[in-house]
């Protein structure tokens, strides 16, 4: 107890966000394991980390830099398609899931972080609103491009067609493997909710540990004054880059979970458009911007929520979008923070023991 | 021996001649005070010295390079660091991590090495802390090192900002007005934490104050500017019972 108090006050928090990732995690297991968890619950699980990693990976860019991306779903559609390209591909000359999987999440994420990079060297010139709106154009172009991309594989090795499957020219026997608008298809369902925790996990300490390291700091002194940061000597454009680089590569990640959860990928609106970026950065904003353990709450629960409240049919989406209000007020209502400091469950709990201790003295002395 | 010189700088804003022919030297180890009336273009100057503007004319020599045009990021390695008039702080990070951030060029680890906690992470973080606390307890305020810098009280706002740019090592110091806003007691403790520093960390230093028993009581050397030109130069002595200063500040 004693050791925990003295590590300071980042550390502790986030030996506290991963145990309770831990702990959701074995619950679950338990959960699945005796029977209790329903297939609606069961086929949730993964979408919740991959959403969880979305929102961590958005929060560095929004949070910690302090710039507005709408293009986060973009960043994720490349990771998808070229995880699942590799996968697809290597299916055959790699039997070995784990290898595979790991290779498939690596180039997932340099793919991303690359189209980051490339973005950011060009965009991060822009401020706020100037930012989102190309950020949010470069997603639709991604998903659009996706979207009328044709790949095929034959003896004679890749052909890429922008207009159709025929144009490919390619031999008898040739594999469409990209089909434009029909996606990638066949992929096999590697992600498993073990995988899927086991990277949650590793976005998170990845993004906490750089939050707390040299780089980290300089990243937030730009977000908090950029005059100052460059009158002591931060290098704005490389650490701006680095921060939109590495929030890219992991959303690149989410997008290889979401590909292997599913058996045919395709870029639709519904899952790398437009929609998707807010929603994003709903959980961010909801959790507590800069907040990383918030953005993973925020992210379960409001993926969980649209769920439950299936029985509603029509109205579910105007309880959600209650809930959404309900939930900025209790986050940033002054009144709200001053009842939330009064009722805390640390001091609840601090009470409970206090009192108990008081009795025991109390009766101690009475036998006295 | 010359820290800094400076010859024929000047800037326009369209029609406007913000700084004309700026002529200072400032010996090693000085400390010089900068005045003049409010427009006078003293942060002007100072914005041309980090490379915030970029001068029309002139050269600038730190030390005995020429920093002219140079980036403020490339200014701030050479070796001169500031504070600003309106406090510029990082305020959602704590105190010890603003210093932390002005030690960021002398201490270095990649992000890598931070990302995976490497032995580099763990021996340079121990020696940034280290360095980090040794400024703040210069500054008093060790005791408030992991309170956000938000929260401190103004004047202690104020001492952090000198604390941060210290951090950086420099050479040469400029201080954008650093007793505005102090009560006495205040400017009276500034005063001798700028003798201190100066005497510790062997810094040359440039202040602008409208403060006169701060400039009188610690400059050894005063510049008035007025109108983006010299009005006088040299000894305090002198250059405050300058009849032409004593107008230009008060008028006729």
């Amino acid at each position: 107890m004693t050791k925990i108090k003295e590590l300071n006050k980042s550390t502790r928090n986030n030996i506290i966000t991963l145990g309770i990732i831990l702990v959701f995690y074995v619950l679950c297991q338990i959960l699945i394991a005796a029977g209790v968890m329903s297939n609606l619950m069961q086929g949730l699980l993964v979408p919740l980390c991959y959403y969880s990693i979305l929102a961590v990976s958005l929060n560095l860019t929004v949070g910690i830099l302090g710039e507005l991306s709408l293009g986060h779903a973009g960043f994720m559609c490349i990771g998808a398609f070229t995880g699942a390209f590799f996968t697809r591909c290597t299916e055959d000359s790699i039997p070995n899931v784990f290898i595979r999987y790991t290779i498939a999440v690596l180039i997932g994420a340099i793919f991303a972080a690359l189209f980051g990079g490339l973005i950011g060297v060009v965009v991060l010139r822009l401020r706020g609103d100037y930012l989102a709106i190309v950020t949010l154009a470069f997603g639709e172009i991604v998903k659009n491009i996706i979207n009328a991309l044709y790949i095929g594989i034959d003896e004679k090795g890749f052909h890429i067609s922008l207009q159709d499957a025929s144009n490919l020219k390619m031999a008898e026997g040739g594999d469409i493997i990209v089909n434009g608008a029909k996606g990638i298809t066949g992929t096999s369902r590697d992600t498993t909710f073990t995988i899927a925790i086991l990277l949650l996990i590793l976005v998170y300490v990845i993004i906490v540990n750089l939050i707390n390291s040299r780089s980290g700091r300089a990243i937030m002194a730009i977000r908090d004054n950029r005059i100052a940061a460059e009158s002591v000597g931060i290098d704005i454009t490389r650490f701006k880059l680095l921060a939109f680089t590495i929030s890219a590569a992991m959303a690149g990640v989410a997008g290889v979970l979401y590909s292997h959860n599913i058996s045919s990928l395709v870029a639709t609106p519904k899952n790398f458009g437009y929609n998707m970026s807010i929603m994003i950065l709903v959980f961010v904003v909801l959790g507590g911007v800069g907040n990383i353990r918030g953005s993973i709450i925020a992210a379960v629960i409001l993926t969980l929520l649209p769920e439950y409240l299936r029985f509603l049919a029509d109205y579910r989406m105007l309880i959600y979008a209650i809930v959404l209000i309900v939930m900025m007020i209790f986050n940033w209502n002054p009144a709200c923070i001053t009842w939330r400091k009064n009722h805390s469950f640390k001091d609840i709990l601090q009470s409970v023991f206090k009192n108990k201790k008081e009795e025991a003295k109390a009766s101690g002395k009475e036998e006295a | 021996m010359e820290m800094l010189t400076v010859k024929n700088l000047g800037i326009s804003f369209g029609g406007l001649r913000a700084v004309d022919s700026f002529n200072i030297t400032i010996e090693k180890g000085e400390l010089y005070g900068l005045i003049g009336p409010n427009g006078a273009g003293k942060t002007t100057a100072f914005n041309l010295l980090t490379g915030v503007y970029k001068p029309d004319t002139g050269v600038i020599t730190l030390d005995g390079k020429n920093i002219t045009g140079l980036s403020t990021i490339e200014i701030n390695k050479a070796g001169i660091a500031r504070t600003f008039q309106n406090i510029r702080l990082f305020r959602a990070l704590s105190v010890l991590d603003n210093v932390k951030i002005g030690l960021h060029n002398d201490y270095k680890y990649s992000t890598l090495a931070g990302i995976l906690r490497l032995p580099s992470y763990r021996r340079i973080e121990k020696q940034m802390n280290e360095k980090a606390m040794d400024i703040l307890k210069v500054f008093d305020l060790d005791k408030e090192a992991h309170l956000l810098s938000a929260n401190l009280p103004y004047g202690k706002q104020r001492k952090l900002e000198i604390a941060r740019a210290l951090a950086t090592n420099p050479k040469l110091l400029l201080l954008d007005e650093p007793a505005a806003g102090m009560n006495p007691s205040e400017t009276d403790e500034l005063m001798k934490t700028i003798t201190l520093i100066r005497k510790k960390y062997d810094v040359t230093i440039l202040l602008i104050e409208h403060d006169m028993k701060l400039v009188a009581g610690i400059c050894e050397k005063i510049f008035v500017l007025n109108f983006g030109t010299e009005l006088a130069n040299g000894l305090p002595g002198d250059v405050l019972n300058n009849p032409e200063v004593v107008k230009a500040y008060l008028g006729e």
